[in-house]
This record gives C-alpha cells, sequence and structure tokens, in this order.
C-alpha cells in the first residue's frame, strides 16, 4: 500500500507536471487526440446514421457494427496498424484505431434513435406538408437527441480509453506515464497515471452526460414522461449503455 | 526454402510460424480462455446476489448501478495499473479488473431481465403456492434468461477483447504474443495472435447462443418474428 502514498507524492510533485515527460505534456496530448478524433468520428458516422435511420435502411449493418468493434481488441488493432506501411506516418495509425473503435457506438446509437422515433409522429409531420429533410431536422433528430448523445458520450470515452492503449506502442498521451512507470518498475507513477486516466476518462463521461441533458431540446416536455419510466424502475437505458 | 523465407522477409501470414510456434500459440490461447473464463465466471457469481439485493431495496439500485458504471468507465490500462499496488504482478490483476467490468453488464441485464417478468405470471405462480425462492427459479430466472444471457454474450466477448491488455503484466493470454511481437516487429506472430483473439470472442459469442437456444426453447418462434427490428439491448458499449 505504500505505492498509494509514493503515487500521491508523485501527483503533487510540481516536477512530474513539467518537460517533455510530464504530466502536464501527456494530458495535453491526450485531450488533443481525443478532441480530434472524436470530431473526425462524428463528421464521418452520424451522417450515414442520421440518414440511415431517417430511411430506416441498413439496420443490420448499423447493429453488427457494433457487435464487430468488441470482439475485436483495440490494444491489437493499434499494434497491427502500428506495424503496417501506415506505421511512418507518425500519429496517423494512433488516429485511425481511435476513429476505427468510435465510429461504431456512434452509428448504432444514432441509427437507433432515429428508428425509434414514432412513426406516428412522422407520418402526422409529414401530412402537415413537411419534406423528409425538413422531418429529419426538426421533428427525428430532436426526438432521437438523448441517445445521439449516449453514442457521443459513449465514443467519447471509448477514445480517452483507447488512446490510454496507444502508449503501448509508442503514441503520446496519458497511457506513456503508465507505460514508462512499468519500464522504470515505479509503481507509484503507474498507479499516479492510471489515477490521471481514470479522472479524465469520468470527466468525459460527466462533462458529456450533462451536456446531452442539458441540449437536449426537448427537455421540458421529457421530464413528465422520464419520471414515468423511473417509478417502474429502472429506465430501458440502463440496458442499453 | 520458400517456407522459411516467410519467417526471414516478415510477412504477416507465415503458415512456418504457426507450426514452429504452435506450442507458444496454444499455451497463450489456453491462458486467455482460462482468465476469461474464470473472469466472467467470478463476475456471475457476484452480479447475481447485487441485482437481487439492487432489486429487493430500491434505494440500492441507483448507487449499485452507479459504481458499476464508474468502474466500467475507468479504461483498461488504467484499471489493471490500479490494481497493481494490491495484487502485484500476477494473474489476480487481470482478473480482478475483467471480473468488475464483467458486473457492470451483468448486474444491468440480470436487473433489467427480472423487472421485466410479467407481474401476471408472479401473481399466477404464488396463486400456485409458490414461495419467494421457488418463484425466483422456477418462473422469474427462466423468464429473465434471454436478457441475462445477451448480458453474459457483451460480459465474454468483451473479456476476450480486454485480456489482452493484460500483457502489460505478463497475463494477457494471447496479448502476450502480441506485446512481444509489437517490441520485436514480428509481424506474423501480432497477425496470428490477433486472429486467434477475434476467432475466440466469435466462437463464444455463438456458443452461449447456442446455450440460450438451448435453455429457452419457448423463444424461438417469438424470435424470429421480432428479429427484424433491432433489439436495444444489443447496442451496448465497450471499454479498451
Amino acid at each position: 500500500m505504500d505505492a498509494i502514498g509514493q503515487a500521491w507524492t508523485w501527483l503533487t510533485t510540481g516536477a512530474s507536471w513539467s518537460g517533455a515527460d510530464g504530466i502536464w505534456h501527456r494530458l495535453g496530448e491526450h485531450v488533443y487526440l481525443t478532441v480530434v478524433c472524436l470530431a473526425i468520428s462524428c463528421v464521418l458516422a452520424l451522417p450515414v446514421a442520421l440518414v440511415l435511420g431517417h430511411l430506416r435502411r441498413g439496420g443490420t449493418l448499423a447493429i453488427n457494427l457494433s457487435n464487430v468493434g468488441r470482439a475485436v481488441p483495440t490494444f491489437a488493432v493499434l499494434v497491427l496498424l502500428v506495424l503496417s506501411p501506415l506505421g511512418r506516418y507518425g500519429q496517423w495509425p494512433t488516429v485511425i484505431a481511435l476513429v476505427l473503435f468510435a465510429v461504431p457506438p456512434l452509428l448504432t446509437n444514432a441509427y437507433v434513435g432515429m428508428t425509434e422515433v414514432d412513426r406516428d409522429v412522422v407520418e402526422s409531420a409529414r401530412g402537415t406538408g413537411m419534406t423528409g429533410g425538413q422531418i429529419l431536422l426538426r421533428v427525428e433528430l430532436p426526438l432521437a437527441f438523448p441517445l445521439i448523445m449516449t453514442g457521443v458520450r459513449t465514443a467519447a470515452v471509448q477514445i480517452v480509453a483507447t488512446a490510454t492503449l496507444a502508449a503501448l506502442p509508442g503514441g503520446g498521451g496519458l497511457g506513456r506515464l503508465i507505460t514508462a512507470g512499468f519500464a522504470q518498475q515505479h509503481t507509484y507513477q503507474v498507479v499516479g497515471g492510471a489515477v490521471l486516466v481514470a479522472a479524465l476518462a469520468l470527466l468525459v463521461e460527466a462533462v458529456f452526460a450533462g451536456a446531452a441533458r442539458l441540449g437536449d431540446p426537448l427537455r421540458h416536455q421529457r421530464r413528465s414522461r422520464r419520471k414515468e419510466v423511473n417509478s417502474r424502475g429502472l429506465s430501458k437505458r440502463w440496458v442499453t449503455e | 526454402m520458400a517456407a522459411d523465407n516467410c519467417l526471414v522477409a516478415n510477412d504477416w501470414i507465415c503458415g512456418e510460424y504457426v507450426r514452429t510456434r504452435a506450442h507458444d500459440l496454444t499455451a497463450a490461447t489456453l491462458q486467455h480462455l482460462w482468465i476469461t473464463g474464470v473472469s466472467v465466471a467470478l463476475a456471475l457469481v457476484v452480479a447475481f446476489p447485487l441485482a437481487l439485493v439492487a432489486r429487493r431495496w430500491k434505494p440500492v439500485a441507483g448507487p449499485v448501478l452507479g459504481f458499476t458504471t464508474v468502474l466500467y468507465t475507468i479504461p483498461s490500462l488504467a484499471m489493471y495499473s490500479l490494481l497493481l499496488p494490491v495484487f502485484g504482478i500476477s494473474a489476480s490483476v487481470v482478473v480482478t479488473g475483467l471480473v468488475l467490468y464483467s458486473l457492470t453488464i451483468l448486474v444491468r441485464n440480470i436487473l433489467a431481465g427480472l423487472q421485466a417478468v410479467p407481474e401476471d405470471a408472479r401473481e399466477a405462480a404464488r396463486g400456485m403456492g409458490y414461495g419467494p425462492l421457488r418463484l425466483l427459479l422456477r418462473v422469474e430466472l427462466p423468464l429473465a434468461l434471454p436478457t441475462v444471457m445477451a448480458g453474459l454474450r457483451i460480459a465474454t466477448v468483451s473479456a476476450i477483447s480486454l485480456t489482452t491488455v493484460g500483457a502489460i503484466v505478463g497475463y494477457g493470454g494471447l496479448g502476450n504474443l502480441i506485446y512481444d511481437g509489437m517490441n520485436t516487429l514480428f509481424k506474423a506472430e501480432v497477425l496470428t495472435a490477433s486472429a486467434i483473439c477475434v476467432a475466440l470472442a466469435i466462437a463464444a459469442d455463438l456458443l452461449l447462443l447456442g446455450v440460450q437456444r438451448l435453455l429457452t426453447p419457448w423463444t424461438r418462434t417469438r424470435r424470429t418474428a421480432r428479429s427484424a427490428r433491432p433489439s436495444r439491448a444489443r447496442t451496448g458499449e465497450a471499454a479498451a
């Protein structure tokens, strides 16, 4: 248990935070990678999912992609990409791996969110003369918002986790603190680095959960319904996450 | 000597590698299987009482689910690292980490499965004189089984994938080979180990699906009617 006290000392020492191998630099790399890869993944996955969900096509693909994503070890993909010819291009293998694992939750959740919009609502919107595009943006998108955000949050946490592993084949980020700790047999640095990684993941989870709640365009309408669901015990969301 | 050349040329696919290192591959696969198997089995043993407690005492449900969600959010490399001072360099680090991850999925699905049991079915059983234990074992669990098995499949497939990261403490099963191949730039070793790992995940998933079909023959006819629509329970997430 001595390692925990030493880890605390390490975390609270100014010297651990400065320099090229310092915490600030590694944290910066980690956050930068996360933001860039989340943006790329959203741009790639969300339009596809929204259009497929609107057309109610391609469900098998959208659902199975998540299952495939779960079966493939992230560590293996990271190493395979680094050993591939792409490995020569600096950060690119890491970026590709992060995007690959962020796309399935984005695609699946957004697709399911869109298809779960009540068909009667869509039909009545069509009855009022709205075009397909208008229905997608003004009716389906607001209704699907919570599940789309679940996908974004899941993808963000996934990217933080995968970016940590990217340190094993030599990428940057907070994972480097852990791998360096292992290499030098400094258990306190392994533990300290792990605390920082866990804290970052939990922070990202909390920020996106908050954003989903505050940004929900139907926040006030939904509140009364949510109570109803909770009184039955668990909301459906618990099973999906 | 064409066969030897693929080792020298460091090809991705190399039959000679599989032949000469068959022993390593078998040992790594066996380690992978026992680490995953023990972890998921332990998680199942712990998850059932937790789910029952959370169902019996409503105020407990929130904190239990919240705590398991927090555990699930922690990235695997950090999880194993945090367990390092507790267990030292040992298989317990990986097994404990995997148990904690699997718990999240299993507790949620067991709880959801039990809560989805129709009240009518419970009433009918009580009317027939079933006590609480018999009600649970004979009525509620069988009806909750499809949801529980869906959770078990997700937990198992995730655990097989996350075991690889255990290579950081030397107990990663096939992950050890990937780790070694990464350090020695040995392409065939990395690709072969990765492929076996994915094959294990698919095989385990299909095996559990088969077990589920055998255990719940009554769902088969309904399932074909429902499968046109994607089920929400399958859109789970994975930690890396």
